[in-house]
């Protein structure tokens, strides 16, 4: 084939291709303002009205992994969303309130930030929810600003994920939050030289900058800081290596799931605790959920976190009996991602109940931003410099509580915010 | 892997047929009937390209790669460190994507171009898993798992702004492809092209022709490894983000799948693998969040048990039947 | 010198959970030259058998173990017959494609049936905690590993080398044809190899349950294991699987206790590095 017939057939196409384009951005605007035909696949149940009339429905795009690795995050969140929607019915300020689950079937931020583009753009949700992971939150962050879209995090914990829009309010914690008390407790608890390990991905390094400079700031030593991969099955050589080097303590910061649960067993085989090494964490280790899984090799392990079962207060009995009733006995447990998720659903309906179902965005963001209450967790609010969450974090320890496995809250560190901005 | 059955006689060509012009009307349709569905449609093209640039290797090469990520994730990571550190011109970015991929796979080939199908298979998987922990020790780069998000790219050609919904990004991906896949079909349809096939179907007896089978297959390589790289930056721009995870095992594995479901050793096996897997997923994803792997897994089941080749090896089949069935 | 000993012990004992995981396709990839994505699935539903056992009727792992290597034998012939018998074992891009359908579809079930949080299966208590020998200290459990290793690679060795069976798997592999001309029932043979793959991964996931963790996920996570085992080993050499797997786990553990900052690096690289020296793997049967 000739190059000449070869470059002609190019230029005829780009030709085309430019000329349609051009067209299609002329058409395109005409398409933003009339109703799109429906699309396939869109089965999301909605009987959206045109934009200009009042909407009767809320509608809140949830966006999560519910399939592949962190399956079990997207599970909880929606779990947490359900319960609230048991305890306080799915209508608020005369409209229903609906949710649109989406799934970014595992680690792939890209699709995090297409579903949720494609729920501000074709679904218009007033609402984007969810977010279990950080890269998921921060690809989504510009879609959130460029559409006026306030989006509320319910489990992401990086420090920086507030800032990368000025729609995002997160509801969950931050690994630094919950890292700096557990820190400051160790170095005034007598434990002078410690050893650290934590998952060598963004909360893991936030953990450990945290609790490192408190811990230093307070006379302690660091003798090792372990990072360990982000696919590890088998902990035994790292927590062997804790062992030959005998620190008074090794703090643990891993994911919830097969990573608490394999470092958990490791700890407890190598017989650390037998040879004097103490253990503390963050709440991410033994969250509620796992606890029953790893049993009560468990016990006595100090931790931090901002939510135990155990606490004992109105809210949490109420939280703990709505999550029952939406979901059944057979879902186990709630833990801190849920609570994450029902308190932003609190947060969301009290915000459509001030706006009387009006939801103008940066009004509501106006309302986020000066935020306070009674979470099942404690008393909670939002900074409104950074638009992040200030909270009590507490100090635990494993017990025996009614024959299963707690986290029972021996101290308080009311009021923080986040320190790692 | 045989060549394809039922193909008329005749040397393979890249002449343009009606076909080609219905099928690539298609994604233009997509456009007009689909305007909030266009950032799906890009992701597709963008995959397809990436499947695209597989196929060269192991449908054409037969070189069998479960790293290919690593080409695609340089590519992306190419585009986005430009981007973020201040240089957002796309197709300069998109450029130097194709370029540092193509260069690496030139200098990996090596590694890949001998040696047994099988060990070709897990050094290529095991080059991959090796480049996402460099990828993720080096974080202050790459951001580690979290990714760059402060990447703001430049209007295309200074006019077309990328915009919300997607349409920028969907042209750009969709010429790029285009442009990508005639230069495939050239570069397969040339005595070059030929002498993959050959090598693939008996590579000890292509010395014998006087053709260098080493120096072919790290060209194919290169091209490949280039065209990933493409894909990759393709992907980084139109959205704005880059993490750890297009580098990734299960992003190897998934276009492999997909090139594989659609037909490998056949360009447009590429666009259908793709467009079938991606169109499957988003849609059983909405209906069934947590369950649509379920789907998936029966329909891939279902293709292989149908027939060979995949979706256009079926399609084949069932055409070389009706031809030998004769005229009616 | 006391914690180098530890730490070597610790890196036989991880090879030889990786071995006996692998092994079930050592045997149907390496011998059968089906490439079985799936193999992990196997390995999942054994484990998620065993914990079914242990929570409705209390049962021992130890009682588990031969219920889940007779039972997911069975499931595996069953499976060969009605599916992967229709995949021309000439195509090995379609046997991916099959076995990576099935592998999805192992995880969806699982999902559905058991949801996706992770599992514990109880170890019998004469297997928990550590044994102090000579000065060091030597986990248990991780001495049943190996020892499970031993039994498994000794016995595999006698089937296929010195039993009728073994003769015939061989055969039936190198040259279906000539060994069908001989009166070999070729067909049966394969149903049997791959059933014994099979309910050897079940065994696997079982014992590995405990330092792997159990989720609907474990196809996928622990699928470049399996690989990297039977190739690193070479096909069709269950002792070359038992190598691989010893020194890739060695190099792996000891490496995370030296230089944790490189620890992941160091299996991938070592695979990376023996399949260029050793193309057909560490040890090749015959050929």
């Amino acid at each position: 084939m000739s190059h000449r017939v070869l470059v002609s057939a190019l230029l005829r196409v780009a030709f085309a291709t430019v000329a349609l384009a051009l067209a299609g951005a002329a058409c395109g605007k005409k398409a933003d303002e009339s109703r799109p035909a429906p699309a396939p696949g869109s089965g999301s149940g909605s009987a959206a009205a045109p934009a200009t009339p009042e909407k009767t429905t809320i509608k809140i795009g949830m966006v999560a992994s519910f399939s592949g690795p962190f399956a079990d995050v997207g599970k909880q969140l929606h779990g947490g969303i359900k319960a609230y929607l048991k305890q306080y019915g799915d209508t608020v300020a005369g409209k229903k309130v609906e949710i649109l689950v989406r799934d970014t079937t595992g680690p792939a931020a890209e699709v995090a930030k297409r579903l949720a583009q494609e729920l501000v753009v074709q679904d218009k949700v007033d609402f984007l929810v969810g977010f279990g992971l950080t890269p998921e939150a921060l690809a989504a962050a510009p879609v959130a600003t460029e559409s006026k879209t306030p989006m509320v995090i319910m489990n992401a914990a990086t420090s920086i994920i507030t800032t990368k829009s000025p729609y995002i309010v997160r509801f969950s914690l931050t690994l630094p939050q919950v890292s700096a008390p557990l820190g400051d407790w160790a170095a005034k608890n007598g434990i002078k030289k410690i050893a650290t390990m934590v998952a060598d991905y963004g909360p893991g390094h936030d953990a450990e900058a945290a609790f490192t400079k408190a811990f230093t700031a307070g006379g302690g030593e660091v003798i090792d800081a372990i990072r360990t991969p982000l696919a590890n099955p088998d902990f035994s050589s790292f927590i062997q290596r804790v062992k030959d080097k005998k620190p008074d303590a090794l703090f643990v910061f891993v994911p919830a799931g097969q990573q608490s649960i394999a470092s958990m067993k490791a700890f407890d085989e190598r017989g650390l605790a037998k040879a004097g090494i103490k253990l503390i964490a963050t709440g991410d280790m033994l969250d509620d959920h796992g606890l029953a899984t790893i049993g009560d090799a468990a016990l006595g392990v100090i931790t931090t976190h901002h939510y135990s079962v155990a606490h004992d207060s109105p809210e949490n009995k109420a939280f703990l009996q709505a999550y029952r009733d939406a979901n059944g006995a057979e879902a186990g447990t709630p833990n801190f991602m849920s609570v994450g998720a029902y308190d932003g659903m609190a947060a969301i309906y009290d915000v459509v109940k001030k706006l009387d179902g009006k939801i103008d965005p940066d009004k509501a963001m106006e309302l986020f931003k000066h935020m306070a209450f009674t979470s099942p967790r404690g008393p909670i609010s939002i900074d409104p410099e950074t638009r992040d969450i200030v909270q009590t974090v507490y100090l635990r320890k494993v017990e025996k509580v009614n024959g299963e496995l707690r986290s029972v809250e021996i101290q308080q560190f009311p009021n923080l915010k986040d320190p790692g901005k | 892997m045989t060549a394809p059955a039922g193909l008329p006689p005749g040397l393979p060509n890249d002449r343009w047929h009606r076909w080609d012009t219905a099928l690539w009307l298609a994604p233009i349709v997509a456009y007009v009937a689909f305007p909030d569905h266009l950032v799906l449609g890009s992701q597709i093209a963008i995959t397809a390209l990436f499947a695209l640039s597989l196929d060269v290797i192991l449908g054409y090469a037969g070189i069998v790669s479960l790293g290919h990520a690593a080409s695609f994730g340089l590519g992306a990571y190419t585009a986005g460190l430009l981007a973020a550190h201040g240089w957002g011109e796309p197709l300069t970015g998109l450029v130097a994507a194709g370029a540092v991929a193509g260069l690496v796979g030139y200098a990996t080939s090596f590694l890949v171009v001998r040696g047994q199908p099988l060990a070709q298979l897990m050094i290529t998987l095991g080059v991959g898993l090796l480049l996402v922990e460099v990828a993720n020790k080096a974080n202050k780069w790459t951001g580690g798992v979290d990714g760059l998000s402060d990447i703001v790219m430049w209007r295309l050609l200074g006019v077309f702004r990328f915009d919300l919904a997607g349409r920028t990004g969907y042209i750009y991906s969709l010429v790029v492809t285009l442009a990508a896949f005639l230069v495939v079909r050239r570069v397969v349809s040339s005595p070059f092209g030929l002498s993959l096939r050959a090598i693939r179907e008996g590579a000890a007896r292509m010395p014998a022709l006087g053709a260098p089978v080493g120096r072919r297959l790290v060209a194919a390589f290169t091209f490949a490894a280039a065209l990933a790289g493409v894909a990759g930056g393709l992907l980084t721009q139109t959205t704005q983000f880059v993490g750890l995870e297009v580098l990734s095992f299960p992003r190897s594995a998934a276009v492999l799948i997909m090139l594989v479901l659609g037909g490998a050793g056949r360009l447009y096996g590429a666009f259908v693998g793709a467009g079938l897997f991606m169109l499957m997923q988003d849609f059983l994803a909405r209906r069934d969040p947590v369950y649509w792997q379920l789907w998936i897994g029966g329909l891939l089941v279902a293709v292989v048990l149908i027939g060979r080749g995949g979706v256009l090896g079926i399609a084949e089949t069932v055409r070389a039947r009706r031809a030998a069935r004769g005229p009616r | 010198m006391a914690a180098f000993i530890t730490v070597l012990f610790d890196g036989v004992a991880y090879g030889s959970l990786l071995f006996v995981i692998s092994v079930g396709m050592s045997v149907t990839m390496g011998l059968m030259r089906f490439i079985n994505l799936a193999h992990g699935a196997f390995a999942m539903f054994g484990g998620y058998t065993a914990c079914v056992l242990a929570q409705r009727w209390g049962l021992s792992m130890f009682a588990a173990l031969p219920v889940v290597l007779v039972g997911f034998a069975v499931v595996g012939a069953v499976l060969e017959r009605v599916v992967y018998r229709w995949v021309s074992k000439t195509r090995p891009l379609d046997q991916v494609l099959l076995t990576i359908g099935i592998a999805f579809i192992a995880t969806g079930l699982a999902t559905y049936i058991w949801g996706p949080y992770q599992r514990a299966l109880p170890l019998p208590a004469v297997l928990t905690g550590q044994l102090h020998v000579l000065g060091v200290d030597l986990g248990i459990y991780r001495m049943f590993l190996i020892g499970m290793v031993v039994a498994i690679t000794v016995s595999l060795h006698i089937l296929i080398e010195r039993t009728r069976f073994g003769a015939q798997l061989r055969a039936a592999v190198d040259q279906p044809d000539a060994g069908a001309g001989l009166g070999i029932p070729v067909d049966r043979v394969f149903t049997g190899s791959f059933a014994l793959g099979s309910g050897l991964a079940a065994l696997g996931g079982v014992l590995g349950v405990d330092v792997l963790g159990l989720d609907p996920n474990f196809t996928f996570h622990y699928m470049v294991y399996f690989l990297l085992v039977v190739v690193v080993g070479g096909q069709g050499s269950i002792v070359g699987s038992a190598a691989a797997a010893v020194a890739l786990g060695v190099f792996d553990v000891v490496g995370k206790y030296y230089v944790p900052s490189i620890g992941a690096f160091l299996i991938y690289a070592l695979m990376v590095v023996l399949l260029l020296v050793f193309p057909h793997g560490l040890f090749r049967r015959g050929r």
